[in-house]
């Protein structure tokens, strides 16, 4: 710390004589601050500081609590209280004088006040209440000054319930002549958004307007807002992709003042976040994408001057290009660029090249081919990051010729950086044995690998790899049983040298491994006797440092090998030590021991020599012990009972609480169970159980592209897709020898003379990305398999929205719709035979078309799975054929509507629309409102003159998850309707459902139809038919409520009543009572949430306060409550 | 987004702290520990970005820094943010500091290299509005650079006509409490500014 006091020594005397020619406010101010910052600088010991500043903070209160300090004193003292905070110490007393000096000082007292309060708070901070009067003055001010003030803090940290109070204020402020204020209160909306999305919905247009500012600033502040939105959902903002591209090529073409320019470069954040929203807005979109080739394409070519931010929107830009439609000539250049990165000089850039190839690989690996060099030279880098995002590279392109030399360079990593106990790193440990056993190229190397890697990962290991690792041992790779025996034989072999040398460092991991193997497979190597291996075990057994935990396992391990003729000795020397053991597991392996050592015959009957797993039988229900036990309860023994049930009734007799008795005994049972012979299906288990979390580790792993072969099960051998890659890999290979070596003959010829470093580094880069030349490989490799992946990907996004689903919006949307199909069953229960008869028939045929148009006049079983939904064919007699003009989708609503059921028509509905169509199948959608769910209703029209249509249906919805069944044989020109009860579970003001039809309209070939629709929260809203007590005891039963101002409809006669009848028309809602000027309503949200509003009159405008025990839904309906309003 | 902003010196003593999510303060002072871990046995030659923290948001954050003189500049960011975007902000909120320091402390010294430690704990306010400028609510503000430095040079005389409150009477706080903000970017010149206003809020 010497330099700094040495700095504090000569800064002072020019500071102090600076203070003394500027005022004396500020010598003050500086002084105490200056002596206090210049007494810590000279303290020596973190126990001499803490004394200090706690001495300096009772100065402080003392100060702010005395009423004769001044609000400049007070100024002063919140500088100093901020910076006793800054270091760790708590000056909570400060708070609430930090929001009185922002309430009541001058503008620049103000300004600390509202630093301190912005430092000192978070947004959920009571006192942060306080401060609310202050913001609303201060935002009324006519000083400009006053006003950015509270605006700043606004966008800093506001409590989220005191929104409405300010929003107006806020939104007015948008229209202020003054850029900066504008500026600031878009950037205030943002945190609105962000805060509390629904509040800010009905501004919008106020959003749009403030991107169309004429200050590039104020537009700049938009864009926040709309990466956020269009985050959220890129759909709505597809509009906008134009106006984007506009601001963007204005902004390159250099149209912004000059003052945007940094270093040369135009606004260059400014680039950087539009580059991002429209990489959003393109994704997976061609159309458009198309709009934005253009100025991608003068953004890179702009681009080319060698500054860092110019760097920065180049990466941006080839990101973007990499996440839109690809278009090649782009991705030509874009690759360059990353081409230029990876080789440059600049070690920052370095980084971001390798990122950015870690991201394109996997479409393109012939990338990383152009850059091996490069990518050899990184490995051996003397920066740690840039050397792990180079492994990362390499992991992508990982094939079975060349992993041996990336497994190699990823534990020489590891070596190296272990010590540092980083996540990431064990991530890589927990990458090894996918790498390992998808390309393992031979059993020897394998070992070996998983040798070095048991004892680097050591303790911080996944648990899961050796269990894994063991079930591979015991099962093998399904591969020959040769083989296998091989692997098991040179893992015996490789595990007792390791054993005769020294055994401290290993870790007990890998030593509880060694255990289990050397115990089930020693007696397959030939020559080797149990004596010797029993010894080493013993001698492990009694090193200090070895766990209770291992113990039991090595103990185990001796019981298998104790029936040797030598063993048995030594098993009775060491279980004599164990059996007075204070552990209570060892004790009892120590007995088992000395008991099967003594009785060869039923050593044989319990642990027989490679058996096979299944073949042994378990008496899980303990059969045997029956007598014991009827003979104990005759004696007056008490019955057994299960722990959790003795706990339960512990409980309730208000006994002490067992619990670490109960968390103890499953362990101990598990661990000396697990080492037994059954271990296989007990590690399973276990590895069941840890199967989820390493899925969701896989997913931060950024393990795409990378075949799984670890499922929940374990290793996945039978997985087609593995077997299929590695043949086609195989297949490829012999008829492209030469190939591997291409990449490194190129690069040799152009290099012309090469040291012999380099010549090593080239043999490197040739093991290296050896499969990943041929040509055929790597296409087949890269992009085949990207677009494959791009599918899973989206399945799997598809899977994780439906996993939100309720239960209960599930079950008793099953159950609303049980009655119907039970009504159904009755009606075409006469004709249900026929039907059976028919599926026979269609099933042997594979249904010829003409085929089906008879049957399906008697088809009538409406529904195949689950009971979720019904499907209601309609009759085969309505010919579509009268309403249909061919070609066009020119169905009119009545026809539609004619197809309902008739329990469907009697309720009220929305339009029929049009969902989606293709040349041979149209969809549209209709909402059936019924008084507990919504119905959505399917039509689906073919219309193609022939074809039999299967449909496995598949809605994915936020609200409601329903999977759907098969409908065979829609004949021509026929409609089918199905629907599916919905409710809402969360309130949201939109949801969006998504959902498939696969249909055949040749046998053997299936299409499949998307579509989305949208539903609202008006759908689900019903009214909720209330006496006026009643209502007031709902009222009482709630706490929290929502407050807002609503528009009055003004008209002739009562204008509150003229307000509630047009939402009551609108949203459903009941009107419980209107008394003079108020007015009570109430709704529900389906299934049973309610929401009560009370309505005054109160100015000119109508207060609404709501409350409801879902919190968001208070929010969602005054949104619909401000649109219709908005509307009449 | 931006996490975090933590500047501290060679030895970890932290010399200014912003957080835009919230943390516990002792959580924060966690937070400042393990960054200056990573950041201060990193060499001078590899690069600015660092991955592997634990503390702020898991694998999705990094630690992106700058080193000067006895001074680190850290900011913590998700995925979200340009590496080299925020580098350069840095760079130029850095430059900024300096500048506005200069000002303030009125040297004359040109070189901004070499911003003192010391100043920058001694006007820690004036450091944080200038970020506010920059980074509000941890996003990433384009803007207009001379904006930033009349801000700056406005709080100065606003301090100095407030601080020799006895000696220049009321007239010159109007000048400062009525100053017409966003002119001044073009026109630094305050002496400009019309100080006929007739609503004085008393002090």
């Amino acid at each position: 710390m010497s330099d700094v006091v040495e700095k504090t020594l000569t800064a002072l005397p020019s500071l102090l004589s600076l203070d003394s020619q500027s005022g004396a406010g500020k010598l003050s101010s500086t002084s105490k601050l200056g002596g206090l910052i210049r007494s810590i600088t000279e303290l020596t010991s973190k126990h001499e500081e803490e004394k200090l500043i706690n001495r300096e903070l009772a100065a402080i209160k003392e100060q702010v609590s005395s009423p004769n300090t001044s609000m400049r004193q007070m100024k002063e003292i919140m500088v100093r209280a901020i910076y006793c905070e800054m270091l760790g110490y708590e000056a909570s007393f400060s708070y609430i004088h930090a929001i009185k000096l922002a309430q009541q000082g001058s503008a620049i007292e103000k300004r600390v006040g509202y630093l301190a309060v912005s430092l000192f708070l978070n947004e959920s901070h009571d006192l942060l209440l306080l401060l609310v009067n202050t913001v609303l003055k201060d935002l009324q001010s006519t000083n400009l000054i006053e006003v950015c003030m509270a605006l700043t803090v606004v966008s800093q940290l506001f409590p989220k319930d005191m929104i409405p109070a300010i929003l107006p204020l806020v939104e007015e402020k948008l229209t202020n002549p003054k850029e900066i204020i504008r500026r600031k209160a878009v950037l205030a909306l943002h945190k609105f958004y962000l805060i509390a999305p629904n509040q800010v919905q009905h501004i919008h247009s106020k959003f749009r307007k403030a991107l169309c500012d004429k200050d590039p600033g104020v537009m700049t502040a938009s864009l926040h807002i709309y990466l956020q939105l269009i985050k959220e959902n890129p759909d709505s903002y597809k509009d906008l992709t134009g106006s984007f591209v506009a601001i963007l090529r204005q902004v390159v073409g250099g149209k912004l003042p000059v003052d945007f320019n940094y270093h040369n470069v135009p606004a260059p954040w400014l680039q950087i976040q539009l580059l991002r929203i429209l990489s959003l807005l393109g994704k997976d979109d061609q159309s458009t994408s198309e709009l934005m080739y253009e100025v991608l394409d003068e953004s890179l070519r702009r681009a080319e001057m060698n500054h860092n931010i110019t760097y920065a929107i180049l990466y941006e830009c080839v990101k973007a290009i990499y996440t839109i439609y690809p278009k090649s000539e782009l991705l030509e250049k874009a690759a360059k660029c990353i081409g230029n990165f990876v080789v440059s000089p600049k070690i920052n850039l370095k980084y971001l090249g390798l990122k950015a190839l870690t991201y394109v690989v996997q479409q393109d690996a012939s990338l990383a081919l152009q850059h091996q060099m490069t990518i050899i030279e990184c490995l051996d880098h003397s920066d740690s990051i840039i050397k792990r995002e180079t492994l990362e590279v390499l992991f992508r392109i990982t094939n079975v010729k060349n992993v041996a030399v990336i497994v190699e360079k990823m534990l020489d990593f590891l070596k190296n950086v272990f010590m540092e106990p980083d996540i990431l790193f064990l991530l890589y440990v927990g990458c090894f044995p996918l790498l390992s056993d998808t390309y393992s190229p031979n059993n020897e190397w394998f070992i070996q690998t998983m040798n070095v890697v048991f004892s680097l990962g050591g303790e911080l290991m996944h648990p899961d790899i050796p269990n894994n690792f063991l079930r591979l041992l015991a099962q093998g790779f399904g591969s020959e049983e040769e083989e296998q025996q091989q692997l098991r034989v040179f893992a015996v072999d490789s595990y007792l040298t390791l054993l005769e040398s020294d055994t401290a460092h290993l870790p007990q991991r890998f030593l509880q491994v060694i255990s289990w193997a050397l115990g089930e497979f020693s007696y397959l190597k030939d020559g080797l006797e149990p004596c010797k291996v029993t010894k080493l075990l013993a001698k492990l057994l009694d090193e200090r440092n070895v766990t209770s935990e291992s113990r039991s396992w090595i103990l185990s391990a001796m019981a298998k090998l104790s029936a040797g003729p030598g063993a048995a000795a030594l098993a009775l020397q060491v279980s004599e030590r164990y059996s007075s053991s204070l552990d209570t597991v060892l004790r009892q392996q120590a007995l088992e021991l000395l008991h099967l050592s003594q009785d060869p015959e039923l050593h044989a009957r319990v642990l027989p020599h490679g058996a096979a797993w299944d073949s042994f039988e378990v008496d899980s229900s303990l059969s045997f012990l029956d007598s014991f036990v009827s003979e104990a309860l005759s004696q007056g023994a008490a019955p057994y009972k299960a722990p959790h049930q003795r706990q339960e009734e512990l409980r309730q007799e208000k006994a002490l609480s067992l619990e670490p008795y109960s968390i103890s005994l499953p362990v101990s049972l598990s661990s000396c169970s697990i080492t037994d012979r059954q271990s296989p299906t007990l590690l399973s288990m276990s590895s069941s159980l840890s199967g989820n979390s390493n899925e969701l580790k896989a997913g931060t792993l950024k393990l795409e592209g990378v075949k799984r072969v670890w499922g929940k099960e374990g290793y996945l051998h039978q997985q087609d897709a593995v077997e299929e890659a590695a043949q086609v890999e195989e297949a490829a290979t012999p008829a492209l020898p030469l190939s591997p070596q291409q990449g490194g003959a190129e690069s040799q010829q152009t290099h012309g003379d090469l040291t012999v470093v380099e010549q090593e580094k080239q043999k490197l880069a040739s093991s290296l990305f050896v499969g990943l030349g041929s040509q055929n490989s790597t296409f087949l490799m890269g992009k085949s398999d990207s677009t494959s992946q791009q599918f899973r990907r989206k399945t799997r996004a598809a899977d994780s929205t439906s996993s939100g689903v309720s239960e209960r919006s599930s079950s008793s949307s099953h159950s609303s719709c049980s009655d119907f199909l039970h009504n159904n069953l009755l009606e075409d229960s006469q004709n249900s035979l026929n039907t059976q008869k028919i599926g026979v028939s269609n099933g042997t045929h594979e249904g010829p078309v003409t085929q089906s148009f008879q049957t399906t006049s008697k088809e009538t079983s409406p529904f195949l799975d689950a009971g979720m939904v019904l499907v209601q064919p309609c009759s085969p007699q309505t010919e579509l054929r009268d309403f249909v003009q061919p070609g066009s989708s020119g169905i009119t609503q009545t026809s539609l509507r004619s197809q309902f059921p008739p329990e469907l028509s009697q309720l009220p509905h929305s339009d029929i629309s049009l969902l989606s169509s293709d040349h041979s199948l149209s969809l549209s959608a209709c909402r059936a409102y019924r008084d507990d769910a919504l119905l959505f209703v399917i039509i689906l029209s073919n219309l193609k003159c022939c074809g039999s249509i299967f449909e496995t249906f598949s809605t994915l919805i936020q609200v409601a998850s329903l999977r759907g069944n098969a409908l065979e044989n829609l004949p021509a020109h026929s409609m089918s309707v199905c629907w599916y009860a919905l409710l809402m579970e969360e309130p949201h003001t939109q949801v969006t459902v998504a959902g498939s039809v696969s249909y055949r309209a040749v046998p053997g070939h299936t299409q499949t139809l998307q579509f989305t629709d949208k539903l609202f929260l008006t759908d689900f809203i019903r009214p909720l038919t209330l006496s006026t007590e009643e209502y007031g005891k709902l009222w009482l039963s709630f706490s929290q409520d929502v407050r807002q101002n609503l528009k009055l409809i003004q008209g002739e006669g009562d204008p509150l009543r003229a307000t509630l009848s047009a939402l009551k028309e609108q949203l459903q809602l009941h009107i419980v009572d209107i008394i003079g000027s108020e007015g009570i309503v109430a709704c529900r949200l389906l299934p049973d949430s309610p929401c009560l509003l009370h309505c005054r009159i109160h100015g000119g405008s109508l207060a609404v306060w709501l409350r409801s025990p879902l919190l968001s839904l208070p929010d969602c309906l005054l949104y619909y409550c401000q649109k219709t309003l908005e509307e009449c | 987004m931006i996490k975090a902003i933590l500047i501290f010196n060679n030895h970890g003593k932290p010399r200014l702290i912003r957080f835009y999510q919230y943390f516990a303060e002792d959580m924060q002072q966690q937070i400042i520990r393990e960054t200056f871990h990573l950041v201060s046995k990193r060499d001078d030659n590899v690069c600015n970005f660092l991955e592997g923290g634990s503390l702020i948001g898991g694998s999705d954050y990094k630690l992106i820094y700058r080193h000067y003189a006895t001074l680190y500049f850290v900011f913590c960011v998700d995925s979200s943010e340009s590496e080299l975007g925020i580098l350069d902000l840095i760079q130029k909120m850095y430059e900024k500091v300096c500048l506005s320091l200069q000002v303030f402390v009125e040297t004359l010294d040109k070189c901004f290299e070499n911003v003192c430690e010391l100043d920058l704990i001694f006007h820690m306010d004036k450091v944080h509005y200038i970020l506010q400028e920059v980074v509000m609510g941890g996003m990433v503000l384009e803007t207009n650079m001379n904006e930033i430095v009349a801000q700056v040079e406005l709080q100065n005389r606003m301090e100095k006509s407030e601080g020799g409150l006895s000696a220049a009477p009321a007239r010159a706080v109007s000048a400062v409490k009525n100053m017409n903000l966003p002119e001044i970017p073009r026109n630094i010149n305050i002496g400009d500014i019309n100080i006929k206003v007739p609503s004085l809020s008393p002090f």
